[in-house]
């Protein structure tokens, strides 16, 4: 299969005929997929699928920042979603998927963390978004992220009672978020070209991977991934193939 | 005081609103989606694979290994990822209601693996967990000589009640919760679990009212597999 893929890729060609710069179509985002999360984002890129859930929870700052609320991104590669996947706690995979996430979400400033800040130096918002696999064609990455701003954009800030939080009663008021959000675009080096949006056959034959988001016209987080190394023309390539998908992406979250 | 009108408006004996869809996660050898209510739950199916350690194959057999777990946001209050004592003893139970249908003897030496997901949960998830893990291994192609069919039944206050919701097993005076699973053709029982407290008469009653619950869901999940065939054609 890596032979088959490798051999196309020489004259630009593709498993399923798309352009090397092209993602699956239709790219789908719904939201308000479940009753029980305060906010939440079913997306579909081709056949991939994941859904993204975000719970609030009251606790207390760090003390480094006495005022500011914050993030925990957690993504499960549940075994349901692709047979290769194992049971068992959060690998290398699920745990690397979740820090760019948080990434892309933290570094941006999306979201405004001292407006979560319920009582500076006590109580704050710790907002969780949890990442499930549903369905493992590919790309996982950048459909994670992609479902994490819809979730976030989809939230509501629960009831507080009693310095209690009334799960199943909320508020109209949404989250603190920047009006630009950052969007994840992952670009595989498969052969001497580069992809966006690799089925799960291209994914094992990519050779390097670099994660970018992006924020307006600012990257704000990156990551390298897969064997091998890329030089810098390579890496100025991927940053450059990443600008041109980003419209492509926000159009999705419309 | 007597509960004289259930929460949601339904009769005693009454099924929440179900719906019910094959071949939904297209990595998987069979899969299948089943609501009831609010309770939604999806079920994959990989394999008959080769079964890793070496030791727990079975030379004249396969094993069935199933695996239920809730998704985190699927419940009021955050629930930590990944399996607990409450996950594993589902997933064990599940195992054991729907062996009886399977004849592994055709696959030695390999595991079918069961995958269930909870992504909304309102009571009765085990039950749901049941019926699209039964449909996700009819959507694969494994020989199975019925389909189980599962369905909550027991007592909210004073009344024997068809498949509770979680405010009913939250009842102020007291619920008695009875997931049951059955495998309609032989009319045999293959999952019995009994929370509450509950008079032997009332219990009676309550897996009489099981047996025309599971009937319902019975006809639903034939035919959603019948619609799918159409589908392929």
């Amino acid at each position: 299969m890596k032979e088959y893929l490798l051999g196309l890729i020489k004259d630009k060609k593709r498993m399923d005929g798309r352009g090397l710069s092209t993602y699956r179509e239709p790219i789908t985002i719904e939201t308000g997929i479940s009753k029980k999360a305060e906010g939440s984002a079913r997306v579909k890129i081709g056949n991939t699928e994941v859904n993204v859930g975000v719970k609030m929870e009251l606790g207390t700052p760090y003390p480094d920042s006495p005022d500011e609320g914050t993030i925990i991104v957690t993504a499960e590669l549940i075994p349901l979603s692709n047979p290769n996947f194992e049971s068992g706690p959060p690998g290398i995979q699920a745990t690397e998927l979740a820090r760019i996430v948080d990434r892309g979400i933290r570094e941006s400033h999306y979201l405004d963390f001292k407006k979560l800040c319920v009582k500076k130096g006590e109580k704050i918002w710790m907002v969780l978004i949890d990442i499930y696999s549903i369905n493992d064609e590919g790309n996982l990455f950048d459909a994670a992220a992609l479902g994490a701003i819809a979730a976030l954009r989809d939230a509501k800030v629960p009831v507080i009672k009693d310095d209690k939080v009334q799960y199943g009663e909320l508020t109209a008021k949404k989250l603190p978020l920047d009006k630009e959000a950052p969007i994840l675009m992952t670009i595989h080096k498969l052969g001497d070209e580069f992809i966006v949006d690799p089925i799960s056959a291209e994914e094992e034959a990519v050779s390097a991977r670099l994660s970018i988001a992006i924020k307006g016209d600012r990257i704000c987080a990156m990551q390298k991934g897969g064997a091998d190394g890329l030089s810098l023309p390579e890496v100025e390539k991927a940053i450059d193939l990443a600008y041109t998908q980003v419209e492509e992406l926000k159009k999705a979250l419309k | 005081m007597a509960y004289t009108k259930r929460f949601d408006g339904r009769g005693f004996e009454e099924i929440r609103k179900m719906s019910a869809e094959v071949g939904i996660i297209s990595r998987a050898k069979g899969s299948a989606r089943f609501q009831i209510g609010d309770t939604i739950a999806i079920a994959a199916v990989h394999g008959p694979r080769e079964l890793h350690p070496r030791f727990l194959r079975k030379p004249d057999k396969g094993v069935l290994r199933c695996d239920y777990d809730m998704v985190s946001f699927s419940v009021s209050e955050r629930k930590r990822p990944g399996s607990s004592r409450r996950s594993m003893e589902i997933s064990h139970v599940t195992g054991k209601s729907i062996e009886p249908v399977l004849d592994l003897s055709k696959y030695p030496n390999t595991v079918i693996d069961v995958f269930i997901t909870i992504p909304q949960a309102n009571a009765g998830t085990r039950c749901a967990g049941i019926c699209a893990a039964s449909l996700a291994l009819a959507d694969a192609g494994i020989p199975m000589k019925d389909l189980v069919v599962a369905i909550s039944v027991g007592k909210a206050g004073d009344k024997v009640v068809m498949d509770l919701t979680k405010e009913e097993e939250d009842h102020a005076e007291g619920a008695t919760d009875i997931p049951v699973a059955m495998t309609p053709r032989n009319g045999e029982y293959t999952l019995l679990q009994l929370d509450g407290d509950i008079s032997k008469d009332e219990l009676k009653e309550a897996l009489v009212l099981a047996k025309k619950g599971c009937d319902e869901i019975y006809t639903l999940m034939q035919k959603t597999l019948r619609d799918s065939f159409k589908e392929k054609k």
